[in-house]
């Protein structure tokens, strides 16, 4: 009786096991395990049954029917939207990643130069609107750049423009949105990364007559490589897949991979389609994601 | 001389003037008489009361947070052991895995976790019987899921830092383990699982793509219904619906950071 409850005593080695079997069970299940299925599912045939799929193994004349549906894919080849969707949905992560960091650098630089004091308001200044929904600061847009919308009121009572402009439903509202939604995820890696750096290579690079800007790209540029991939690749890979940025602030001719795949999945009802581009989209996501996980995972290894 | 500085401060307050103005829009347009948002008819608090005379929308508010309470629950707990085991352990077997499994929710892409969690689900009615139906419990364990992630980045990042000598002064006063931690290391990193439940909090209130694959009928939460009514359109009572969250998460804000500051100059005082 000791003994068994030696076993089960906290903090024991099987305390230990538990800590790290749990989180990991549930994460295998949840979240790795389903990758798996879309993946069986995506060589499955669409059928207007429940679950809308043909079966992958069946049970007939005593054989076990192994049945691999190649069609999905080769109907994504034969239609061009599929492949400017993906394509389209790439320039478009690229741009706003772009974008982000362009505006995102200076906010994290300013930040980090800031007082100790003021340092954590700032923080909290760029974090808070991302605290509060973020389907409605989406919206916010729509009736900012509506035809008759805020920002054209305001440049029309200005004078600046004489018509209004088209700027909702077009690429640049899709733009902006992202770029909106997402500059909190770079800034804060950004920050984390500049506010570290010792201001002495700074100060020797002034004494050596070094301008500002020289020690800037020769210096602090080139120190924040890391915290620039991090924010890059919060920003980058989950825009891959946005949906609902260019579903509310885009165009009907703004084709992303995240609209295509919400609709073959549900107007059209065809789940293996959606499979096989959520996997088409998994794999070009393979790199930027293992480069995101290498680095985290120096993030976590570091100052123990 | 001072170049990068001054245009960095610059860009700062041009940055959060972009951050700021959509959502000061959105409260002004909240008080407006007319239904035409842009149109300005004088001042008005009419909007709020439809708000809460939407029973579809006030129903909604009130399962979201019941979903949401519950995923911040479940991603603390699975955070905090997923926490311990990155930076306490050492090297075991599957670190390199867990590593991976806490990284990758964190920029996966709602669709591709949305449909994959669905069709994990239809797989498993089939084969185990459960979930019988898709609703609130199945969209709690995919909020849990991928809030865990976020808690567990913000938990670790505070057990990295962790002096480790209290812990071991415990222990070598005869604590076992998990008695140290309970009283050790659970009240110093407090304020970090306040934030890691609230940030959970907020994601789960937050998410429409994935609650739409995995959710079931009758079962909408807020952010499906709000997508639904902003899909037709813009309506005044979202602005108010918007004007009501920024408050509360300004106020909770204001009070967390009020309350962090007077923890750190008691400390100053009492130093």
């Amino acid at each position: 009786m000791n003994k068994l409850f030696e076993r089960f005593k906290p903090g024991s080695e099987h305390g230990k096991k538990w800590v790290i079997a749990l989180p990991t069970l549930w994460l295998v299940l949840f979240f790795a395990l389903p990758f798996l299925i879309v993946l069986k599912i995506a060589f499955a045939e669409a059928e207007i049954a429940i679950p809308p799929y043909s079966a992958l193994l069946s049970m007939a004349d005593q054989a076990f029917d192994l049945h691999v549906y190649f069609g999905n894919f080769i109907f994504l080849t034969e239609d061009d939207l599929y492949l400017a969707a993906y394509l389209n949905s790439l320039k478009m992560a690229a741009i706003s990643t772009f974008f982000c960091l362009l505006i995102g650098y200076p906010m994290a630089y300013y930040i980090a130069r800031a007082k100790q004091t003021t340092q954590s308001i700032l923080l909290l200044l760029i974090l808070l609107p991302s605290w509060t929904s973020f389907l409605i600061r989406i919206y916010a847009w729509i009736g900012i750049l509506k035809s008759n919308g805020v920002l054209n009121n305001v440049l029309l009572w200005t004078g600046v423009i004489n018509e209004p402009l088209a700027i909702l439903n077009t690429n640049v509202a899709v733009y902006i949105g992202i770029v909106y939604a997402y500059l909190p995820f770079m800034v804060l890696p950004l920050y984390a990364n500049l506010v570290k750096h010792d201001h002495s290579f700074i100060e020797a690079s002034q004494d050596l007559g070094a301008r500002r800007l020289q020690s800037f790209w020769h210096i602090t540029f080139p120190l924040s490589r890391n915290g620039i991939v991090a924010g890059s690749m919060l920003v980058f890979i989950p825009v891959v897949g946005e949906y609902v940025i260019p579903e509310l602030l885009g165009g009907t001719n703004s084709i992303v991979i995240g609209k295509v795949l919400w609709q073959e999945f549900f107007n059209n009802r065809d789940w293996p389609l959606a499979s096989s581009l959520a996997l088409i989209m998994l794999l070009l996501l393979m790199v930027p994601i293992h480069f995101f996980r290498k680095h985290q995972e120096k993030e976590w290894e570091g100052n123990q | 001389m001072k170049t990068p500085v001054r245009f960095s401060a610059w860009m700062f307050w041009v940055g959060m003037a972009f951050l700021y103005l959509p959502m000061l829009s959105l409260i002004i347009y909240s008080f407006n008489e007319s239904r035409l948002v842009t149109v300005w008819a004088g001042w008005s608090t009419k909007w709020y009361g439809e708000l809460f005379r939407d029973e579809g929308l006030m129903s909604a508010v009130w399962r979201s947070l019941e979903v949401a309470f519950w995923s911040a629950n479940a991603a603390v707990l699975l955070g905090v052991m997923a926490s311990v085991a990155l930076t306490r352990f050492g090297n075991f077997r599957g670190r390199s895995m867990l590593h991976s499994l806490v990284a990758a929710p964190l920029v996966m892409p709602d669709v591709i976790i949305g449909l994959s969690l669905l069709l994990l689900f239809v797989s498993m009615t089939d084969v185990i019987g459960w979930p019988q139906q898709r609703g609130l419990l199945t969209i709690w364990v995919a909020h849990a899921t991928f809030c865990t992630a976020y808690a567990t980045v913000v938990i670790s990042s505070r057990l990295k830092e962790l002096d480790r000598s209290y812990l071991e002064a415990a222990m070598d006063l005869g604590a076992t383990p998990l008695k140290a931690f309970i009283q050790v290391t659970l009240p110093i990193i407090m304020p970090a699982l306040v934030s890691a439940w609230l940030l959970s909090f907020t994601l789960s209130l937050d998410d429409v793509v994935i609650a739409s694959f995995v959710s079931g009928p009758g079962a909408t939460t807020l952010p499906i219904e709000v997508f639904s009514s902003v899909r037709l359109g813009v309506s005044p009572k979202i602005n108010a619906l918007a004007t009501i969250i920024i408050l509360i998460v300004s106020l909770v804000t204001l009070a967390v950071w009020w309350l962090s500051r007077r923890k750190l100059q008691r400390e100053k005082l009492a130093k």
